[in-house]
């Protein structure tokens, strides 16, 4: 294959259309567009929360009001200026009530379950896993409640956990984002929709996966999820989230906050699966993805880790977070982001070592394809208090054709001698010859890059739980896909 | 009919014309080895049989099985039984040996109409072919040629060759980079192989090899054309005298 066919073919590739794009149709409240005090009450007042709630979200309201200078514009990424009087703030499925079965849920929802091919009647008979599917930004179906009850462990909606929960809400929330964090992390909390809870008591190792899958589905509006997980002491949770979303014409902005915090030897493995709309060929009607990710590791020897493949969104912002607080505690980033299309992808971590002889690992790999732009960003912060403190981070570009980017921005900040840092990067393009070694061995052009790229993300792909491995092959497959003439 | 039949070939890269004419035919069966001095296009050939595109055949024709060889992708040429050991086998990083060959020999498979072999068979098959070159079971853990010191990688071509049961065997300079003993049981291997619907096509700079793989033709390819070719015993005379005697004795009987 010519070098020039072999571009066109990458580009072909890099074009492929969305394959989930469908819309379920089903009736939806929907708040009137714009922002104000009063969307914040009557979100509030949809959720019936309790007055503490409204409370908090105000106060993150007006903070929000006083960040309009500071809409964000350091990231590697461009993109219009978001009208947010222009965004509807909630949607919920006008049916609303409290399931006992699966039998009872809308049976169109479940259609688009069994048609992104994560049917919860599947999950349930098949994995084990529990599912606490968010649909429109309100809980309609939870699985497996009952045997994690009986460990103690807390797995609903966040609205049911204000509504029951609301010491736990109390203290955790906000405790690693705050409401006056950053422009998107002020918004979530002010008009957060819903999102999943989940506490882990001391010493219990949760025995299931446990999985949220995200869907926005009302048009034009805003998705703003918001996520906490407590591990209590000793206690270990692996927790999955995918997403994949339907055709959309206008851009949607999705803001999402996640919160995790690991007690005193606890651990939390917190995999994403990210397939957002991206957009037409020329980027339109994408999700902007503006998320907030962080978790502390509050005692001794915790850990956290962060695994992600990020194949969707127009936009991608995102750089989940590790505080590592506990002396000997553990902060894990493994990450591959593929972009393709238009698609543009700032994405990458922070490693804030403030306990003595913390460990972090960063893995990263990125993969541009047609004339995206993939940019990793990460900072490392060693604090005066972190004596021994070490970091490896390594990030890998691969680039699919000639008209994509790959960027790298490594932020170092050390502020203590025994740190031990190493950080190593490597930008590569599919080669000719490695197509054509493949093609000697009969694999077709499109296999072969398959093939490589799936060679490319191994160890990430690796460190994902087995199920979510599998889809995430699919996944990758599927947006490597293109018509080979 | 011939499995390859080669008519007045003429390639160029860029606008260096490296093949001038080139005519070679090999029938089922047969042993075939090209000598010839740097530079002079056996490695250029080998890469216009597989279909490499970066080479121009601006004359001549390649049937193979009497089909247009050149009219072919380079992976259908793979997947009708043209198989290249590379003089530089190319590093896969992270792509497993196993997950590679599965594809190939799969992909193969499914040409020939045949269903894919399963998981058991596979790796049953793998075992056996290995063996067959004394490949270090450990390397069919690894990735594709990542790490792979020459020999191993040179091994590993075999290997891959044995899996793939191809009709034609390109190997281009597949000794180099041996040690003795390695260079024995690749020869070994490929003695296997030979078979009345089977050819190979062996290019090498050393008589040595020829001692182990016996050829039933050796040609001296210079400057892009076949100037000689004779039996088994043209490698001795060329090793004795050397490419410049050929050149100017081309056209007279070979005699030892
Ligand atoms: N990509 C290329 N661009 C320009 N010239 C090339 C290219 N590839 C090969 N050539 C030239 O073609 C000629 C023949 O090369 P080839 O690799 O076929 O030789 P060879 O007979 O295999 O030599 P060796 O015995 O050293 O392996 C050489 O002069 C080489 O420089
Ligand atoms: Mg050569």
């Amino acid at each position: 294959m010519s070098y020039v066919d072999e571009t066109a073919f990458l580009q072909e590739v890099a074009d492929s259309d969305y394959k989930y794009g469908f819309v379920t149709n089903f009736e939806a409240e929907t708040a009137p567009k714009g922002l104000s005090e009063d969307t914040v009450r009557f979100i509030s007042a949809k959720k019936e929360e309790p007055e503490w709630m409204l409370e908090w979200r105000l106060k993150a309201y007006r903070h929000w009001l006083t960040l309009q200078d500071k809409y964000p514009r350091w990231a590697h990424i461009e993109y219009p200026d978001i009208d947010f009087q222009d965004i509807s703030y909630y949607s919920a499925p006008s049916k609303k009530p409290k399931y006992d079965s699966l039998d009872e849920v809308d049976p169109e929802l479940l259609d688009t379950f069994e048609r992104l091919g994560i049917s919860l009647v599947e999950q349930k008979m098949l994995a084990g896993v529990a599912v606490d599917a968010v649909v429109d930004s309100v809980s309609v179906a939870t699985t497996f409640k009952e045997e994690l009850a009986k460990e103690g462990i807390i797995f609903c909606s966040f609205g049911e956990a204000v509504q029951n929960h609301p010491e736990l809400v109390q203290k955790y929330m906000g405790s690693v984002v705050p409401y006056t964090d950053n422009f998107y992390a002020s918004l979530n909390s002010a008009v957060f929709s819903d999102g999943s809870f989940c506490y882990i008591p001391k010493g219990v190792r949760c025995p299931m996966e446990l999985s949220t899958y995200f869907r926005i589905n009302a048009a034009g509006t805003g998705q703003f999820e918001r996520t906490l997980i407590i591990a209590d002491e000793g206690s270990y949770v692996s927790y999955l989230e995918g997403c994949t979303a339907p055709r959309r014409d206008e851009n949607q902005l999705h803001a999402a906050v996640v919160e995790i915090i690991a007690h005193k030897a606890a651990e939390v493995k917190y995999s994403t699966i990210q397939n957002w709309y991206p957009g037409d060929r020329e980027g339109k009607g994408g999700v902007f993805n503006f998320v907030t990710k962080r978790g502390i590791c509050d005692g001794d020897h915790a850990k956290i880790s962060w695994t992600q493949l990020e194949t969707g969104s127009s936009i991608t912002w995102k750089y989940p977070s590790v505080i590592l607080k506990g002396d000997y505690s553990v902060g894990e980033f493994y990450s591959v982001a593929f972009t393709k299309g238009r698609q543009q992808a700032d994405t990458g971590t922070k490693m804030i070592h403030l306990g003595k002889n913390t460990t972090s690992t960063i893995i990263s790999k990125g993969i541009s394809a047609g004339h995206s732009n993939n940019s990793y960003r990460g900072l490392v912060k060693i604090n005066k208090s972190a004596a021994n403190a070490r970091n490896f981070s390594q990030c890998d570009s691969l680039l699919l054709g000639d008209k994509c980017g790959a960027h790298t921005f490594p932020y170092l900040e050390i502020k203590h001698p025994t740190a031990h840092v190493e950080h190593e990067a490597t930008t590569s393009k599919v080669g000719e010859d490695q197509i054509f070694y493949c093609n000697q061995r009969g694999i077709g052009e499109e296999q072969a890059i398959k093939l490589i790229v799936n060679g490319f993300c191994k160890e990430i792909l690796a460190v994902l739980p087995m199920e979510f491995a599998v889809e995430a092959r699919k996944l990758l497959d599927i947006e490597l896909e293109g018509s080979v003439g | 009919m011939a499995i390859l039949e080669i008519k007045n070939l003429h390639a160029k890269i860029e606008d260096n014309e490296i093949l001038k004419g080139l005519t070679l035919t090999v029938n089922p069966g047969e042993m075939h080895a090209i000598m010839g001095p740097n530079g002079s296009g056996k490695s250029t050939l080998a890469a216009v049989l597989a279909g490499r595109e970066e080479f121009e055949v601006t004359e001549g024709e390649v049937l193979y099985n009497g089909r247009d060889l050149l009219d072919m992708a380079p992976d259908e040429r793979a997947r009708e039984g043209v198989f290249l050991a590379f003089q530089y086998p190319v590093e896969l990083p992270g792509v497993s040996m196993m997950n590679f060959l599965k594809e190939a020999v799969n992909a193969t498979r499914e040409h020939r109409g045949e269903a894919p072999l399963g998981a058991m068979d596979f790796i049953k098959m793998a075992r056996e072919r290995a063996a067959l070159v004394n490949l270090d079971p450990s390397l069919k853990q690894r990735s594709v040629n990542e790490g792979f010191s020459g020999g191993e990688k040179k091994r590993n071509e075999i290997f891959q060759m044995a899996m793939l049961e191809p009709r034609l065997g390109i190997l281009d300079e597949t000794d180099s980079g041996l040690d003795i003993d390695a260079l024995r049981v690749v020869a070994d291997g490929v003695n296997h192989m030979r078979s009345d619907d089977r050819a190979f096509v062996v290019i090498t700079h050393y008589q040595r090899l020829l001692n182990y793989i016996v050829p039933d033709v050796v040609h001296v390819l210079v400057d892009g054309k076949i100037v000689k070719s004779g039996g088994k015993e043209l490698a001795l005379v060329l090793e004795e005298k050397g490419y410049d005697w050929i050149k100017e004795h081309a056209d007279e009987p070979v005699t030892v």
